[in-house]
């Protein structure tokens, strides 16, 4: 659906070859584009609005280097102000108070409660501190019994008042409850409210009267559309919370609703949810909610990377490898031995541009080299350089050695194979390869 | 008021009640939009484009929406504001049309196949486990017996949540308890609606983000199961939308299609959000028709999604 800004970028700028420098009339088609792009990320309307704005005062008159095109410098450009705008570095939660009262509030099915889990159970075992889960959540059919599996799983203590319907009667009983077994964290769990239901919306501003607490956060999904402005200062009016947790990113969303949040409210994100483990919670990290709500693939962050890890001699070799149809299993061994050095593989893969599309729907595990590696440390160098001698008899051999089986071996030569004719197919001529080659020297800082 | 002539007083009452958030903020941008303007200009259609897009129906749909104006414009050598929002009417309208959301017009139909079996799906958080909830009390008030499947066994609790509701809409529930086999539980559910003279399975799933393929694959499976008791079943796959979700419901719907051959639309939550839109959208851009719209948290707050009553309702006071 989304294209890479990058490209767009490139074509619109097709025309202005031998421009020197961006000025209003080469500009205004990548604005457009800059602006369909935030839209479609769900970024409100208004700050997509006032966000091209900037960049187009940013962008005017500055002077494009030879080494880098009109497109990449718009990117780089919008990216710096996208950075700056989703705030610095990381905000830590205020944990002062004994026992510091942490108070969770947001929209029916955001994620409230797995969060509460997830955050009790980084607060123990990351900060060691002794933490009290709290089940405020006295409206939603079976949502005190969540709250008390998920305490069960992460081997914290839930309190609860089954028969209560008194939010602020039990959390300040649980406040009481904490300070006599010296827990050091209360975690309280709220029942999930719209902005616009003047009667929850009092209950949780009660909440916050009543314990006074350390650390107010508002739970937003990440896929929240336009609304996510009204929400999110609604909310604000009445908690003034200190810090937002956005859940549900290891979805595909863009997640443009961090940025209005950032914008209207200027709290900051504090967290964020990746799935359903208890472990999936992140701290929030800036830079990369920047690019991906550009969708335009970590450019920037894949050249930083591959600079620190792209040796540009083995690079030239590995290219004339390929050239000749040289490259082997131990040219490809070496190949994820350097991806594995960049971080996590699919974030990895999908920050080349256009792969973030077509590796989407892979389930990529951080261990998925693990049987490639096996299968190819299980071959002889002979057949690691010739890998079009693999017969039956040897991939059986090979598949016993590696503890695999015939088919993924047979998988992973096929696979071998195609990469081997697309990376001879990229490396000629106007490739797409000598692109993202290209984009990766031009982008040096 | 022809029109309504499907909806009683009461569930038209509900609707508007329900939603009054989408009208007054969709209203209000569109009045904004052509307040003392006499023609359509640049600006005019810049304001309606604001008033589309903030409303979640999407820049795709709303470019379309924009275009056709224009070309309408143009060939109808267009007025005043009233002519604008009678042609903005019928353009919503016949976008819906051309998506077919409409035509059903009570729950519960006498031809339906017996039992009739409904799969709900969707990501975690858009209301799946309360529209079943509802669901089961509409078909209920209609006359028929149901049974619900707790197939979701993932998330916690979810099974008890389920179990409280149907507890409350008074119906039999299966469940094989926390962990197990999804596809079982379904299978279970519907060979108990056989043997017990059920008329609508509802089978319950657990929420899934459509990115994980795994996931996905299951939802495949879970069908299949149900296809060995009876060949046509799940006659209705759901797939629930969290109206206050932005563009990634396009990705939703597309997934899980693609999945699951998802071939109902449930939007929920339009109770408490400008984001009607999204409807709008979602029917320019699928096949598949929006049938049932959530609009509060009460066990009757579930409606069978009327194009016109819609269209009306957005529209009203103009």
């Amino acid at each position: 659906m989304f294209e890479s800004l990058t490209e767009k970028f490139d074509r619109a700028f097709k025309l202005l070859k031998g421009q020197g420098h961006i000025t209003e009339i080469n500009v205004a088609e990548t604005l457009k584009d800059i602006r369909r792009a935030l839209l479609d990320a769900d970024v409100s309307y208004k700050i997509a609005k006032t966000f091209t704005e900037t960049i187009k005062e940013k962008a005017l008159g500055r002077n494009v280097l030879t080494a880098v095109s009109p497109g990449q410098l718009m990117v780089k450009i919008v990216h710096e102000e996208l950075s700056l705008l989703m705030g610095s570095e990381n905000t830590e939660i205020n944990l002062k108070g004994s026992p510091a009262i942490i108070l969770i509030a947001g929209l029916q099915g955001s994620g409230k409660t797995t969060f509460s889990a997830k955050l009790a159970n980084y607060l123990k075992s990351k900060k060691g501190k002794k933490v009290l889960l709290t089940a405020c959540d006295v409206y939603r059919p079976a949502a005190i019994e969540q709250l008390k599996v998920l305490g069960e799983q992460i081997k914290v203590e839930v309190f609860s008042e089954i028969d209560s319907k008194e939010p602020v009667s039990i959390a300040k009983k649980a406040v009481i409850h904490a300070k006599n077994m010296g827990h050091q964290v209360v975690i309280i769990d709220t029942a999930g409210r719209l902005a616009i239901d003047a009667q929850m919306m009092d209950e949780i501003s009660n909440l916050k009267k009543a314990l006074n607490p350390q650390e107010i956060l508002f739970v937003v999904d990440a896929m929240t559309g336009q609304d996510a402005v009204n929400t999110a200062n609604a909310f604000n009016e009445r908690l003034d919370y200190d810090g937002v947790v956005l859940t549900k990113l290891d979805g595909d969303t863009r997640g443009g609703a961090a940025l209005t949040i950032r914008a209207v409210v200027d709290k900051p994100i504090k967290f964020v949810g990746v799935g359903e483990k208890m472990e999936a919670i992140d701290l929030f990290h800036p830079q990369r909610m920047a690019d991906r709500i550009l969708g335009m693939g970590d450019i920037v962050s894949l050249v930083e990377k591959a600079q620190e890890q792209f040796d540009e001699v083995e690079a030239r070799k590995l290219q004339q490898k390929i050239a000749k149809n040289q490259f082997g299993f131990d040219d490809f061994l070496a190949q994820l031995q350097q991806i594995k050095k960049m971080g996590n593989v699919k974030d990895l893969v999908s920050m080349i541009p256009g792969m973030g599309k077509a590796i989407k729907d892979m389930d990529i595990e951080d261990d998925a080299f693990k049987g490639i590696e096996a299968i190819i440390y299980s071959m002889t160098p002979h057949e690691r350089k010739n890998p079009t001698i693999l017969n039956g008899n040897r991939r059986k051999r090979i598949a016993e050695g590696s503890g695999t089986s015939i088919q993924e071996v047979n998988k992973l030569v096929k696979q071998f194979e195609d990469t081997r004719k697309m990376m001879k197919m990229m490396s000629g001529g106007e490739g797409k390869m000598k692109n993202i080659m290209r984009a990766m020297s031009g982008m040096k800082r | 008021m022809g029109l309504f002539d499907i909806f009683s007083k009461n569930k038209e009452e509900k609707l508007k009640e329900g939603l009054s958030k989408t009208r007054e903020t969709f209203l209000g941008k569109i009045g904004k939009a052509i307040i003392g303007k006499s023609s359509v200009d640049a600006d005019v259609l810049d304001n309606l484009e604001e008033a589309l897009v903030t409303s979640d129906v999407g820049v795709e749909t709303t470019l379309r929406i924009i275009e056709r104006i224009e070309s309408r414009v143009a060939k109808d050598k267009y007025v005043g504001a009233d002519e604008l929002n009678r042609i903005l009417k019928e353009e919503i309208s016949s976008l819906l049309l051309e998506n077919k959301s409409a035509g059903i017009n009570q729950f519960a139909n006498s031809d339906m196949p017996k039992p009739y079996v409904i799969m709900v799906v969707g990501v975690n958080g858009v209301g799946k486990t309360t529209t079943i909830a509802k669901l089961a009390n509409k078909f209920t008030q209609a006359g028929k017996k149901v049974v619900l499947g707790a197939a979701d066994t993932f998330r916690a609790a979810a099974v008890g949540q389920l179990k409280i509701w149907a507890e409350r809409a008074n119906v039999p529930i299966v469940e094989l308890g926390m962990g197990a086999d999804p596809a079982s539980v379904a299978y279970d559910t519907v060979e108990y609606a056989n043997k017990n003279n059920i008329d609508v399975v509802i089978v319950d799933t657990a929420g899934r983000l459509h990115n994980k393929t795994n996931l996905m694959n299951e939802l495949s499976k879970i069908k299949r199961v149900m296809n060995k008791i009876i060949p046509e079943a799940p006659h209705e796959i759901l797939l629930v939308l969290d109206g206050s979700t932005g563009q990634n419901a396009f990705e939703q719907a597309k997934q899980f299609t693609s999945a699951t051959e998802v071939n109902a639309l449930a939007i929920t939550k339009l109770d408490g959000t400008a984001k009607g839109g999204v409807v709008i959208g979602i029917s320019d851009q699928f096949k598949i028709p929006v049938k049932y719209i959530g609009v509060g948290e009460g066990i009757d707050d579930l409606q069978l999604f009327d194009r016109e009553a819609f269209v009306e309702t957005l529209f009203e006071r103009l």
